[in-house]
């Protein structure tokens, strides 16, 4: 077990809802790893799959969403040996989520209680998880409170009476009750205004950065991303198409789709770019295309786009072998040769003996 | 918005080529004024002795072919601008003048007559459709009633035009779709659709493009600039984005608190913001290329608005949260000062917060700031 197994291993998942002619591939194999005190970005498009891909995970899905293969290798420093999270018991399960996983929902006026007061449902998830009297309960509510920054008095408040930024805060209180490893933040800021979301991006990240736990953040908005993640995965239609640091995804972008994606937003500072959107909409997944599901809307698409496998695959002209894209046109030919071989799966980051020679 | 399409209005010929093109200034570019509001107000009377007032003193005019961009946080006023502007409130202050007439709501005909000239669009593309109709429904509707007597064909052959210039082809699969069955921006254009079946003059966009992903923003966008140009829309464009709002629009308008803060052409307030609550919200949007650093050191000077507290009475509404404030400004409201021919800000403390801005107020649109 060396240090830089990762805390979170997601391999070859894959999730439909429905089952037989009728099924929606959602996640179409995907791999991706968290590593401790890590921020991975997860970017895609509405439908692409990438809160499906984060619920799947943590087996938070319903029916008729199904888990239809691939393995959740969770580790964490709690724990003696890894356990696949696909395979816990319910009672399993019940230890390990929040405990160990926790999440930040995105819509935090539907994800409180409204008739519950804040420290009520603070406690409520204290006393659920850990065993602690009501009373250490109550002092812990106050503290996390203090720690993402609200006063105490508000304990005392419902849902209502915050403001969106507040509850968000409120519900990342929450999620960090537990002293989880690994918190999953779905589209956290997505309704808040850019001055009160840039404060809690900060604090997200000094609260990291004291408290250790490793991020996978949830957002259709890349330009955040490149502020604030460590990695970033390209999610297109239930598979990644992209992944890489946050420097290289912005600076060396390899897929067509992430070159699109960073030309479509407009920048405050600097000169003027020319800005172009994505024009076209997301395939159907219900009659999904064959090939690579951007060959659709991708303007450097060749015919031969339309029957290449979807597959991460090293960026040739990265040095980072890490840096891996879908896109096998940027790629060297790789057909053959021990090249094969050394393919990495998915997001997966370098251990410490592969690195070594 | 790409190069081939600049959508900025291009200089009137008769001015000196001394304009940049990149710098749009909203004195040259303008056409005819369409829509002004003169000192509007609203006050909402939340109990006997309690009055919110959700917008104070707001004057602007939107030109013909022109694009004002009405920015800031939630709260700040903007949508009850949009509402008053819309006439679905009455100001309690002020005036407002469509044409050079002031208008006067009495009566449900003078209000659709008004309707017809001025018609918002809504953020939530999810709840402005009804789900119990068909998009065909929503576009004919405004036409049977904006566009006087019109014979079935010819309201069959408008709604399929319109559904072409909002680019939702083929027409007719469109139209007989239900709202369910649409992306959120496929909503939107329903939404563009309907607003212009009325062949409106004024445009009043109330966060277009907020709920929409990023990737389909831009295009959102584009489409309604084109848009502005066919129709020549005098169009007001109310967003929490101040980068779209760089891009997008002519004139910037700041509000803070139901005021207007600051105002002035979109380059010069983006590139160069004079007022410390843009400069806040300049700085807060997004920086790809200052990686992190400045989330990391946690760069917001200004405090945050839920625990800084309201402003003591008469003050500046800005100075709690406010990094230069001093005694004037915690007793004394600072009215919209002009700071050039083109750009204003209601600040007392300019001189500290934005020298280089008093010193060159224009052209800060080079790009190096």
């Amino acid at each position: 077990m060396s240090a830089t197994d990762p805390v979170l291993a997601i391999r070859d998942l894959s999730v439909s809802y429905g089952s037989g002619s009728q099924a929606v591939r959602a996640v179409d194999r995907v791999s991706l790893d968290l590593h401790a005190g890590e921020v991975v970005g997860l970017v895609g498009e509405s439908g692409s799959g990438k809160s499906t891909l984060a619920y799947g995970a943590c087996r938070l899905l319903r029916p008729p969403a199904l888990i239809t293969g691939g393995s959740v290798r969770y580790q964490g420093r709690r724990m003696a040996t890894p356990a696949d999270i696909l395979q816990l018991s319910p009672d399993q399960l019940m230890s390990l989520r929040w405990r160990e996983i926790a999440i930040v929902f995105q819509s935090a006026m539907n994800a409180l209680n409204p008739v519950l007061r804040v420290r009520d449902q603070l406690t409520d998830v204290i006393r659920a998880h850990l065993r602690v009297s009501a009373g250490e309960a109550a002092g812990k509510a106050g503290s996390l409170l203090d720690l993402v920054g609200i006063p105490r008095s508000r304990l005392r408040a419902y849902p209502h009476e915050l403001s969106g930024g507040m509850r968000q805060r409120v519900m990342i209180a929450m999620a960090l009750a537990t002293d989880p490893e690994v918190v999953i933040m779905d589209e956290p800021t997505t309704a808040l205004d850019v001055v009160v979301q840039r404060e809690i991006l900060g604090q997200i990240l000094e609260l990291k950065e004291r408290l250790g736990f490793a991020i996978l953040f949830i957002t259709h908005d890349l330009s955040l991303l490149l502020e604030l993640a460590d990695r970033i995965a390209v999610m297109y239609a239930g598979q990644l198409l992209e992944v890489g640091t946050a420097g290289e995804i912005q600076h060396e972008p390899a897929h067509p789709y992430t070159k699109r994606l960073l030309r479509s937003f407009p920048s405050l500072r600097g000169a003027r770019r020319d800005l172009a959107g994505i024009p076209g909409s997301p395939p159907d997944l219900r009659r999904p295309p064959p090939g690579c599901p951007f060959l659709p809307r991708c303007t450097e698409g060749t015919e031969a786009c339309a029957s290449i496998e979807v597959r991460l695959e090293p960026v040739a002209s990265s040095p980072d072998p890490w840096h891996v894209t879908a896109c096998p046109f940027v790629l060297p030919d790789r057909t053959d040769g021990p090249g094969q071989a050394r393919r990495p799966a998915g997001g997966r980051r370098p251990s410490a003996e592969e690195l070594s020679p | 918005m790409t190069g081939e399409h600049d959508h900025r209005p291009q200089p009137a010929p008769e001015q000196p080529p001394a304009v940049t093109p990149a710098i749009t200034h909203p004195a040259v570019v303008r056409g005819d004024c369409v829509m002004d509001a003169v000192s509007l107000g609203k006050d909402y009377r939340l109990a006997r002795h309690q009055v919110l007032h959700a917008v104070r003193d707001v004057s602007l005019s939107l030109h013909r072919g022109a694009v004002v961009a009405l920015v800031g946080e939630s709260g700040s006023g903007k949508s009850t601008v949009a509402r008053l502007l819309a006439g679905q409130e009455r100001p309690s202050a002020g005036t407002v003048r469509l044409n050079g007439q002031p208008v006067a709501l009495s009566g449900h005909r003078a209000f659709r007559r008004y309707k017809s000239e001025v018609q918002l669009v809504f953020q939530d593309p999810f709840a402005s459709l009804n789900p119990a109709h068909t998009v065909r429904y929503h576009v004919e509707r405004p036409l049977r009633l904006h566009r006087g007597p019109l014979s079935a064909a010819e309201v069959r052959q408008q709604a399929a035009a319109l559904m072409e210039q909002v680019r939702l082809t083929p027409a007719e699969d469109f139209l007989a779709k239900y709202p369910h069955e649409l992306s959120g921006g496929q909503r939107q254009r329903v939404s563009f659709a309907r607003a212009l079946a009325a062949q409106p003059s004024v445009l009043l966009a109330d966060e277009p493009v907020s709920m929409l992903d990023v990737s389909i923003r831009l295009e959102m966008l584009a489409l309604l600039d084109d848009l502005r140009k066919r129709f020549r829309l005098a169009l007001l464009y109310i967003t929490h984005d101040i980068a779209s709002a760089r891009y997008f629009a002519d004139e910037v308008l700041v509000m803070y608190a139901g005021e207007i803060v600051e105002r002035g052409p979109a380059e010069d307030v983006t590139q160069r913001p004079a007022h410390p609550y843009t400069q806040l919200l300049v700085s807060s949007a997004p920086d790809p290329d200052n990686l992190g650093t400045a989330l990391r050191n946690g760069a917001n000077r200004a405090g945050r608005p839920g625990l800084a507290g309201p402003p003591p009475d008469g003050a500046c509404p800005f100075s709690p949260r406010c990094p230069y404030a001093d005694d004037r400004c915690r007793r004394e409201a600072p009215a919209l000062q002009p700071i050039s021919a083109a750009r204003a800000a209601a600040c007392w403390r300019l001189d500290v917060a934005a020298p280089d801005v008093l010193a060159r107020p224009e052209g800060g649109g080079d790009g190096t700031t």
